[in-house]
């Protein structure tokens, strides 16, 4: 399998006039070709700090990111623009990138046909729910074709039955579409079901703890809800939820 | 839910709804009517002095008068005229010098003191001053509108700018955005409303411009014909100029309601 992105030694530091925050100490991580990779972490723990490095919004203070390859970026919140149609929408990316073109369009038509968002094309943001909010999000994340998503705690705005269906319909988009992912989240469940590897990150100033491969003997026919009906799931939880009890002593 | 055939309560709901309205309307119409009326009696009545108050039948005869001979759409036109061009100026230059802010936080930051310092004082006081510098023609009433209504629309329209979400900014700029392009996909667009709100209220602040500069200098113009009335005590031009104003400043303010209903009409038309 191919290294799409590599972290190496990163560290972040925030100064104000206070003093200085250390956020991220020496964190090292890669993610493979076509793999999900949950960072699960309490909040406060500089998750959020790593997907806007990656994204190149922050530098970091040292340490090095090599990525090998475009990066989309999922929000908690939809972040849907309510004067724009559900198409336009999905297409500000590609105008932003200019690259609006008939090749592009015809890509975005197949992901809303594919997806089930077709028929609400030419609707408002306002006039669907919460859950197809955030799979026209998806969608528009994934119409400029980036090699990585990076989903920041997608699902954590929806309600839990809609979190359940939504988690489903995007881990079969991401494999579908054979794209690689980091989801962070604080949700170890979510961590477990959505992740091909968990790495749980520490408190504050955060470094990874520890990597665990999930591995459900679930094949093909895995998705996060099958996932959580599995009896070795449990045992994942138990041994996560002990990675980041320590942490908090 | 919608049903198509509607209940009986429905209806009633709607009948309802539709004869408060009614009620509403018809209080204001005659308390509007009531109002002039007991005037009306009261100076008939030698209650309170025509001289001082006049009266609404002389008001109305006056205004008869000056309709016919036209010298009243002279007035109103150049008022008018005045606002609206300092109105479209203030506001134009306000929402661009706002952007200019909102583009660069140095400065913004250099400006602050001196736009707080600026909105707190009564613009109304720099009236004679640039009259003096534009000249005491229609340019310097146009400058008093344009001074009295730029400062509080670079605030504020500073303000809705700085206040969009910054993870909708966020969300452009993981896309490779540029500045100038979350302006126009998302500051502008994002604040529409916001900014025809702000113009109803510059619509206030041209006419107090406006009529403050011809109190000063005009010789044509409402505010001419209110000062005028007041200096020869003709009580009923006064009253009539400040019924006339009234009727200007609300005519206009409907004009951008007209505008604001077409707007949101329009992006309600493009979903269906």
């Amino acid at each position: 399998m191919e290294e799409i992105i590599k972290v190496t030694d990163l560290c972040k530091n925030f100064y104000s006039k206070e003093g200085e925050l250390q956020v991220l100490q020496n964190i090292n991580f890669s993610l493979q070709q076509g793999e999900i990779l949950s960072l699960l972490g309490p909040s406060g723990s500089g998750k959020s700090t790593i997907l806007n490095i990656l994204t190149k919004l922050l530098k970091p203070t040292s340490g090095n990111v090599a990525i090998d390859g475009t990066i989309g970026y999922m929000f908690q919140r939809d972040h849907l623009l309510e004067w724009r149609s559900i198409m336009d929408n999905i297409t500000i990316g590609l105008e932003i990138q200019k690259n609006k073109d008939p090749k592009a369009i015809e890509r975005v038509e197949k992901l809303l046909k594919t997806y089930d968002l077709w028929d609400f094309r030419n609707m408002y943001p306002k006039e669907l729910s919460g859950g197809m909010r955030q799979r026209v999000a998806l969608i528009r994340t994934l119409s400029v074709d980036p090699d990585v998503l990076l989903l920041d705690e997608p699902f954590s705005a929806l309600d839990y039955q809609t979190r359940l269906l939504v988690s489903d319909d995007v881990y079969k988009i991401i494999k579908n579409e054979n794209k690689s992912a980091i989801l962070v989240t604080h949700d170890i469940s979510e961590a477990i079901a959505m992740g091909d590897k968990v790495a749980v990150l520490s408190k504050r100033p955060s470094t990874i703890k520890s990597e665990c491969d999930i591995d459900l003997g679930l094949g093909e026919s895995r998705t996060p809800f099958e996932c959580r009906k599995v009896p070795k799931f449990q045992t994942y939880f138990d041994l996560l939820w002990k990675e980041l009890d320590n942490n908090e002593i | 839910m919608r049903f198509n055939d509607k209940s009986i309560e429905y209806e009633k709901y709607l009948k309802d709804v539709k004869m408060r309205k009614i009620k509403i309307f018809v209080i204001q119409i005659v308390l509007l009517i009531g109002f002039f009326i007991f005037w009306e009696v009261l100076a008939n009545n030698n209650i309170i002095s025509t001289f001082l108050f006049s009266k609404p039948s002389d008001i109305y005869n006056l205004f008869i008068s000056y309709v016919s001979s036209g010298v009243l759409i002279k007035h109103i036109g150049i008022s008018v005229y005045e606002t609206v061009l300092g109105l479209v100026i203030g506001s134009t230059l306000g929402i661009i010098i706002a952007i200019m802010l909102w583009w660069s936080d140095t400065l913004a930051k250099i400006l602050d003191p001196f736009l707080v310092v600026l909105n707190a004082l009564p613009k109304t006081a720099l009236a004679p001053i640039i009259i003096v510098w534009v000249g005491a023609g229609v340019e310097g009433i146009v400058v008093t509108a344009v001074a009295i209504s730029i400062v509080i629309t670079i605030l504020s329209a500073y303000n809705y700018f700085k206040n969009m979400d910054e993870e909708k900014i966020k969300m452009l700029k993981s896309f490779g955005a540029t500045k100038s392009q979350i302006l126009f996909k998302l500051i502008l667009p994002g604040n529409i409303g916001n900014l025809i709100n702000l113009t109803k209220i510059n619509i206030g602040m041209a006419w107090v411009g406006v009529i403050v500069g011809e109190f000063l200098v005009s010789r044509y113009g409402i505010g001419y014909l209110i000062v005028y009335g007041s200096q020869v005590f003709k009580l009923d031009v006064v009253m009539m100029g400040v019924f006339v104003l009234a009727v200007c400043a609300w005519g206009m303010y409907e004009i951008v309601n007209l505008i604001e209903k077409f707007y949101y009409y329009r992006q309600r038309k493009i979903k269906g």
